[in-house]
């Protein structure tokens, strides 16, 4: 992505189009015991041609997509079936971003069409999760409906409009917290640099988020050698239970 | 003090669950119960998700009844053989219980299925409970000599064959009953979590006919053994055990236990059992409004 930019960097110039420089606070985020989720700072410059400001012209807007690492889900939906509710239709996604947040210095909505929203997926309702089914296209959207507000209720996914502060015109940031649900894996923050309702320019960094030390361990435990581990819990059940016992009983 | 579980892979207030645990603890001390039909729906309120609450808190049972089956055992109330059956039942059970719990998640029902189970089991003992100790409460206060119960079993137990002598529960009765009566506790035990003692303990009385001397000791013993398999069966299975939710959670619930077994002896059994019947119907009765009432979500999602 860096070289496919350093390249395309002199055909950009020559159209006199600004370049950015973006960066992030974190590339690794280490989840330790402490782990309540994590507060990525997005921040960095726009170089414009020539290294002036362009007078005269629309200010440029900045968009940072935050994503998880994708998932293959399986969606269900409750109906009321004998005076109970139980899940009764199903439709599976092969790619859906387990976090999604968009920061943008003013609402999407406003900044692109909707065209363009659906080519760089902007904006909750523009997110690509291809379905793997032919369920028909209402049924798909109210099932990716049912998607975006279940995660945008757990955290997941949100939206925050006005969230880039741009300084001068050059410089931008964006806070965006990842909360402590989210899955391990790569993580990749997009910036966007939208005038007049086009990108000019867009940059991805990758952000690693892994688990560390003994939660690291104690996951690779229950994963791989788990029948050591299921002894150890039971153990570990066994002796407290006895413990607190033989406690009591000197008390 | 927030604490991440590894395994759930989410951030928890770490004493919450440690007082809820010592919750139910002190419940299960005061009624001896094991407290897994109160540990996973309550984790799950907390936002667990199910098949790790029900994974991590059979480990807790099995902390909490630790305790008390050294306890009767110092005072002879375990039969072993009668014991050993019912475990050999209840693994059993766990594995087909195991292989039941992946079906109903693959085909998505697991969660209303759960919830039937507990609407039906705890409307049906909750009830059972409440009648016989305000039966009793009733014939206390009106100073009127209880019926002596006669003690013997069904006659369906009856006709099974191959009988073989208990002694320590003074029965002479087919091994095939306790067989299946563990069976059935261990299936419950992997799809809920719980030890099943309030399952085990009035089917042993009433079913069996066993002495009631031996029924407790006996039930703690199967659960032990029986939630320590179903422990196992999920950590190679499911693998959904938290071992860092499970320890925060016996923390409590072992100190809870004690402090509760102390309570237990202050107060009247019937009113005990009362109380418990109560309590046992409310949660019976939240669930089942839990199954009715439109849900909030009507979409869930699963990894696949």
């Amino acid at each position: 992505m860096r070289a496919w930019l350093v390249l395309l960097a002199p055909l950009l110039m020559a159209q006199a189009k600004p370049v950015l420089v973006p960066d992030v606070s974190q590339r690794n985020i280490e989840i330790a015991y402490s782990f309540t989720g994590a507060e990525l700072l997005l921040f960095g410059a726009i170089l414009y041609p020539g290294g002036r400001l362009p007078t005269g012209e629309q200010p440029t807007d900045i968009v940072v997509v935050v994503k998880g690492p994708t998932q293959s889900i399986l969606m269900r939906e409750k109906e009321k079936v004998a005076g109970i509710w139980v899940n009764a239709s199903r439709l599976r996604y092969r790619s859906a971003p387990s976090f999604y947040a968009i920061a943008s210095s003013k609402p999407i909505a406003r900044l692109v069409d909707d065209r363009t929203r659906a080519i760089y997926e902007l904006g909750l309702d523009s997110l690509q999760l291809s379905p793997a089914s032919s369920a028909p296209a209402d049924t798909q959207d109210r099932f990716q409906k049912g998607l975006v507000d279940l995660k945008r209720n757990a955290g997941l996914y949100y939206e925050a409009p006005r969230a880039v502060e741009i300084t001068d015109g050059v410089l931008y940031r964006a806070r965006v917290s990842i909360p402590a649900r989210v899955p391990v894996g790569r993580f990749t923050a997009e910036t966007f640099l939208i005038r007049d309702g086009r990108v000019l320019a867009a940059a991805v960094r990758d952000i690693d988020i892994r688990k560390s030390g003994f939660e690291r361990f104690v996951a690779r435990a229950a994963d791989r050698s788990s029948v050591v581990y299921g002894l150890a819990a039971v153990a570990l059940s066994v002796f407290l239970g006895w413990a607190a016992g033989w406690i009591a009983r000197r008390v | 003090m927030d604490l991440y579980l590894p395994v759930a892979n989410l951030s928890v207030n770490a004493l919450v669950i440690i007082l809820l645990g010592g919750g139910v603890g002190l419940l299960s001390g005061m009624f001896g119960v094991g407290g897994g039909f109160l540990t996973t729906p309550l984790l799950i309120v907390y936002g667990i998700p199910p098949t790790v609450a029900a994974a991590s808190s059979a480990s807790q049972v099995t902390g909490a009844s630790v305790s008390g089956v050294f306890a009767h055992f110092r005072r002879k109330g375990v039969d072993t053989k009668m014991g050993g059956v019912l475990v050999a039942g209840g693994i059993l059970g766990s594995f087909f219980g195991a292989w039941l719990f992946r079906l109903l998640q693959q085909s998505g029902q697991i969660d209303t299925v759960i919830a039937i189970v507990y609407v039906v089991m705890l409307g049906s003992i909750g009830s059972m409970m409440a009648k016989e100790s305000i039966g009793t409460i009733g014939r206390a206060r009106t100073g009127r000599p209880p019926k002596a119960r006669k003690r013997r079993h069904h006659p369906l137990v009856a006709a099974l064959p191959l009988r073989t002598r208990f002694y320590a529960s003074g029965l002479y009765i087919s091994p095939l009953a306790p067989l299946l009566l563990g069976f059935f506790t261990g299936i419950l035990t992997i799809l809920l979590g719980i030890g099943g003692g309030f399952i085990l303990v009035p089917a042993m009385i009433y079913l069996l006919g066993m002495a009631t001397s031996v029924v407790v000791g006996t039930s703690l013993f199967q659960t032990l053994f029986v939630t320590a398999v179903a422990t196992m069966v999920h950590a190679t299975t499911t693998k959904a055990v938290d071992i860092v939710l499970a320890g925060l959670l016996l923390l409590g619930s072992v100190v809870g236990a004690q402090i509760g077994a102390r309570f237990a002896t202050k107060f009247r059994p019937e009113y005990l059992r009362l109380a418990l019947a109560t309590m046992v119907l409310l949660i019976g009765v939240r669930i089942l409004l839990g199954l009715v009432w439109r849900p909030e979500e009507i979409f869930s999602v699963t990894l696949s």
